[in-house]
């Protein structure tokens, strides 16, 4: 896995002028009456992490497909590697590797043999698959399982496992669709420390995600998708700039109806989203907004400050929650 | 054994939504007693029974299908739905959370088993009467007698499953199912075997259950059938009792 | 990770890959196959074909075959049948929506119809190999009296694909596996009791005998039975042949199409 072909990991800044790997132009995907993705326009660079950050049903899954080449396209256009995935779906995917949203591990095989059969999909020779089981097995640290059979293998193990297979084929682009859903904080690190490996080694991950953390841990550029549609686009800090402020001043209220709260603590910061259980201004210090709302004669539960994520930025979007 | 009575309950409810393997589990028995006794039956002719008797080859059959009907019904519930709600569904985990205890699900699982193999078995007898295969008065104690029948494959089975690791190792359920049914005494008559294999069919629990549902059907009864009977009860205690033993090791661990 | 190894990346056909794969899960369930594939239907030939067998040559017989030699090539298409039924049902559901190794192999160069193709043979291959072993042992047990015998590996081979392939449209339509016992109860047994197995056909009543001629079993266990006993003949044999490869590919296409269907949305 060496490939000098390094990103210089420069928040906000296009990597313009390199070969777009992926390009949808007005892409649609439509199941009978439901519209899954409505006309988005995506391109994707080699050598970046690129992210679709949304809440479920965003339709983000849907886009993965299509660009998995599993899925016909509805509407638009949509080519991958320069290749129309309509026409040429097998070549397009002999390149790709996908890591799907739920894992599609052969529990009847071991985890060598899980590698070894994926390798044989692709029509990699016999010795080859063996040595690349071998590599991967060591790159997620699956050594010491590799004559186990899957099934008894935690979450997190399977997801490595997952990748690993993906990576079979030496992909020039990784697809993972939700890739660390459903894992405990520590296997999340984990998986994310082996996806920065990848992609100093030079290969383009496209991801899916409804964690905001993940999205700024990993990607370059993200684009926020909601309802089918694309909400924003940008990289993480660009976002975070352009639709939200530098600090977040959180209140919470042992209160049934917050809005009373809301109206006298207006005016103090840019704006105030009134949720459930707290509320949120946006200002650029918070201390000072604590203050300030101290002089009004609010008095909280609790408050906090903190910096800006991007679930702020879906929320000032969507005037909703990424994850409820 | 009131709280045996909601574990039956609980698979009641349960079945209310698998009506259709219930029905079609009935037909099974009926498709073999159509095949292989009236279409094959035709070439055979008569059998003369060792009591001298003489009857047709439906007739010689029946009986033997209706024990095998009884053998099914029990064996399915107490090796893959058992295995299921042991392993997958934690059913009994969660039984076990509430007062009930291994005694009343393997009591519980048992009493359901027969009630469903009870019902396999008289909608079994009842066309054998109407198809002119029931000789005897004697036929209306085929059903408490299937229910013994019921009574030892439960136990087996549930005893056989509880050492079951995954759905692999039901083929050795399987390949015991198979010459049971085929080997003793259902198709022909144990004189068709070499003297010196005979005491193998004996070993077979299905046998006594053959003989004496024969017995029963045909009229043919006389003291030996309690000694079958005897066979089948000692069999399904022990069999009951090992269950008991390891159903409380697996989940009272 | 050599950028190289794509110039050798064509081999074997996508199918063959495929099949592979069923190879290497072959290699893992070996023993449930010796019991399914061979043990049980040898029982049921010695069983059957000597037990019974004694009442049946006792009585008129039939047409002077021995009755095991009768039942010898029923018991091995109807093995076929079991085989093409099953292994295309549980598996290819669990394929979709358990292991999902389907969706695994479609995000590969691999396509749909190399995915039907290649689990098709994989369980043909597997029912030619139990089959031969029976073969061998029926004919060390002279239940086949013919060197001709070893033609009724072709009744095999058409039976296991066409069962196997509307099975496959089945279970690719299936969301649960309830519809799998209907299968099995309503149609699998019933086909082994009555196309042919235990008895011939002439035995049922006259007005039913039309249905078993149209059952692939029917056709299956004729032709076996033709090579087994040494009476092939061209016309009527050809015919069997004919009918079976119409289940074949009309399954095959069925079999694609739902997948596809069910796949690729």
């Amino acid at each position: 896995m060496s490939n000098p072909a390094s990103t210089t990991h420069t928040p906000g800044v296009l990597p313009t002028g390199t070969e777009v790997l992926i390009e949808a132009v007005g892409l649609r995907k439509t199941f009978g009456d439901f519209v899954a993705v409505d006309g988005i326009d995506v391109q994707v660079h080699r050598g970046e992490a690129f992210g679709f950050l949304g809440p479920n049903g965003a339709g983000k899954s849907s886009t993965m497909r299509m660009i998995g080449c599993v899925s016909p396209v509805s509407g638009g256009s949509l080519r991958i590697l320069g290749m129309d995935p309509a026409l040429d779906g097998a070549r397009i995917r002999a390149r790709l590797g996908v890591v799907p949203q739920q894992d599609s591990l052969d529990g009847e095989l071991t985890v060598r043999d899980n590698l070894y059969v994926y390798g044989r999909y692709f029509g990699i020779p016999r010795a080859e698959c063996r040595r690349m089981a071998t590599e991967l097995l060591e790159f997620a640290n699956l050594t010491d399982r590799a004559d186990s059979l899957v099934d008894p293998l935690s979450g997190g193990m399977k997801r490595r496992l997952t990748i690993a297979r993906a990576l079979i084929n030496s992909p020039e682009i990784l697809l993972l669709d939700e890739p660390t859903t459903g894992l405990d904080p520590q296997a999340r690190h984990v998986l994310w420390d082996r996806l920065f490996r990848l992609k100093r080694s030079g290969v383009t991950l496209v991801l899916t995600t409804h964690y905001m953390d993940e999205a700024e841990q990993l990607c370059d550029r993200l684009v926020v998708m909601d309802k089918g549609r694309i909400a924003a686009e940008g990289s993480p800090r660009s976002l975070i700039e352009q639709w939200s402020t530098r600090e977040v001043l959180e209140l919470r209220f042992d209160e049934d109806d917050l809005s009373p709260h809301a109206r006298r603590v207006e005016g103090i910061g840019e704006r105030v989203e009134v949720l459930p259980d707290r509320l949120l201004l946006y200002v650029d210090d918070g201390e000072a907004a604590g203050r300030a709302v101290h002089e009004r004669g609010v008095r909280p539960l609790s408050s906090l400050v903190r910096r800006s994520t991007l679930e702020d930025v879906f929320l000032r979007l969507t005037g909703r929650s990424l994850v409820d | 054994m009131s709280l045996a009575a909601v574990v039956v309950e609980r698979n009641v409810v349960t079945y209310r939504r698998q009506w259709i393997a219930f029905l079609t589990g009935f037909l099974e028995p009926v498709f073999y007693l159509f095949s292989l006794g009236l279409g094959l039956g035709a070439l055979i002719g008569d059998i003369t029974l060792p009591g001298g008797q003489v009857v047709s080859y439906p007739q010689y059959v029946a009986p033997a299908m209706l024990a095998m009907a009884a053998m099914n019904g029990a064996v399915f519930d107490a090796t893959y739905n058992m295995f299921f709600k042991l392993k997958h569904a934690h059913t009994f985990d969660a039984m076990l959370a509430t007062p009930i205890g291994p005694r009343d699900i393997a009591l519980g699982e048992m009493a359901w088993s027969l009630v469903r193999s009870g019902i396999y078995v008289t909608g079994f007898l009842l066309i054998s009467l109407a198809m002119g295969l029931v000789r005897s008065w004697w036929a209306l104690l085929a059903v408490p007698a299937a229910t013994l029948i019921g009574f030892v494959f439960s136990g087996l089975g549930m005893a056989a499953t509880s050492w079951v690791r995954n759905y692999v190792d039901f083929d050795y359920i399987q390949m015991a199912l198979v010459p049971l049914t085929l080997l003793s005494a259902t198709f022909f008559p144990i004189e068709a075997y070499p003297a010196q294999v005979r005491w193998l069919v004996e070993l077979s629990p299905l046998y006594h259950g053959v003989v004496i549902e024969r017995g029963l059907m045909l009229g043919d009864v006389g003291p030996g059938l309690l000694v079958h009977a005897a066979v089948l009860v000692v069999v399904g205690s022990i069999a009951l009792w090992v269950a008991r033993r390891r159903l409380a090791h697996l989940l009272l661990k | 990770m050599d950028p190289t190894l794509v110039a050798v990346r064509e081999r074997p056909r996508p199918p063959l890959r495929v099949l592979e794969y069923f190879l290497v899960l072959l290699r893992r369930t070996f023993r449930g196959t010796i019991f399914t594939g061979f043990l049980s239907p040898l029982l049921y030939l010695v069983a059957l074909g000597y037990g019974l067998g004694s009442l049946v040559d006792r009585g008129q017989g039939l047409d002077g075959v021995p009755y095991v030699q009768f039942i010898a090539p029923g018991i091995l298409v109807a093995t076929a049948m079991q085989i093409g039924v099953f292994d295309a049902s549980y598996p290819v559901l669990g394929a979709i929506r358990w292991d999902r190794q389907y969706h695994a192999m479609l995000a590969t160069p691999v396509g749909v119809r190399d995915v039907v193709t290649g689990h098709i043979a994989g369980i043909t291959l597997r029912s030619l190999l139990s089959a031969v072993v029976f073969l061998v042992v029926a004919y060390a047990l002279r239940a086949v009296p013919s060197w001709t015998g070893v033609l009724s590996l072709v009744a095999v081979l058409l039976v296991t694909v066409a069962y196997a392939t509307p099975m496959f449209a089945i279970a690719a339509r299936a969301q649960t596996d309830v519809s799998f016992t209907l299968v099995f109860r309503l149609g699998v047994i019933p086909m082994f009791l009555f196309s042919g197995t235990f008895f011939p056909v002439s035995q049922l009543p006259t007005a039913i005998q039309p249905i078993a001629y149209v059952i692939p079993l029917w056709h299956g266990s004729s032709l076996a039975r033709d090579a087994t006993l040494g009476t092939l003949s061209w016309g009527m044999d050809l015919l069997h042949v004919g009918y079976l490869l119409l289940w074949c590919v009309l399954g095959g296409w069925l079999a694609t199409r739902t997948l596809r269907r069910r796949m690729v949305v």
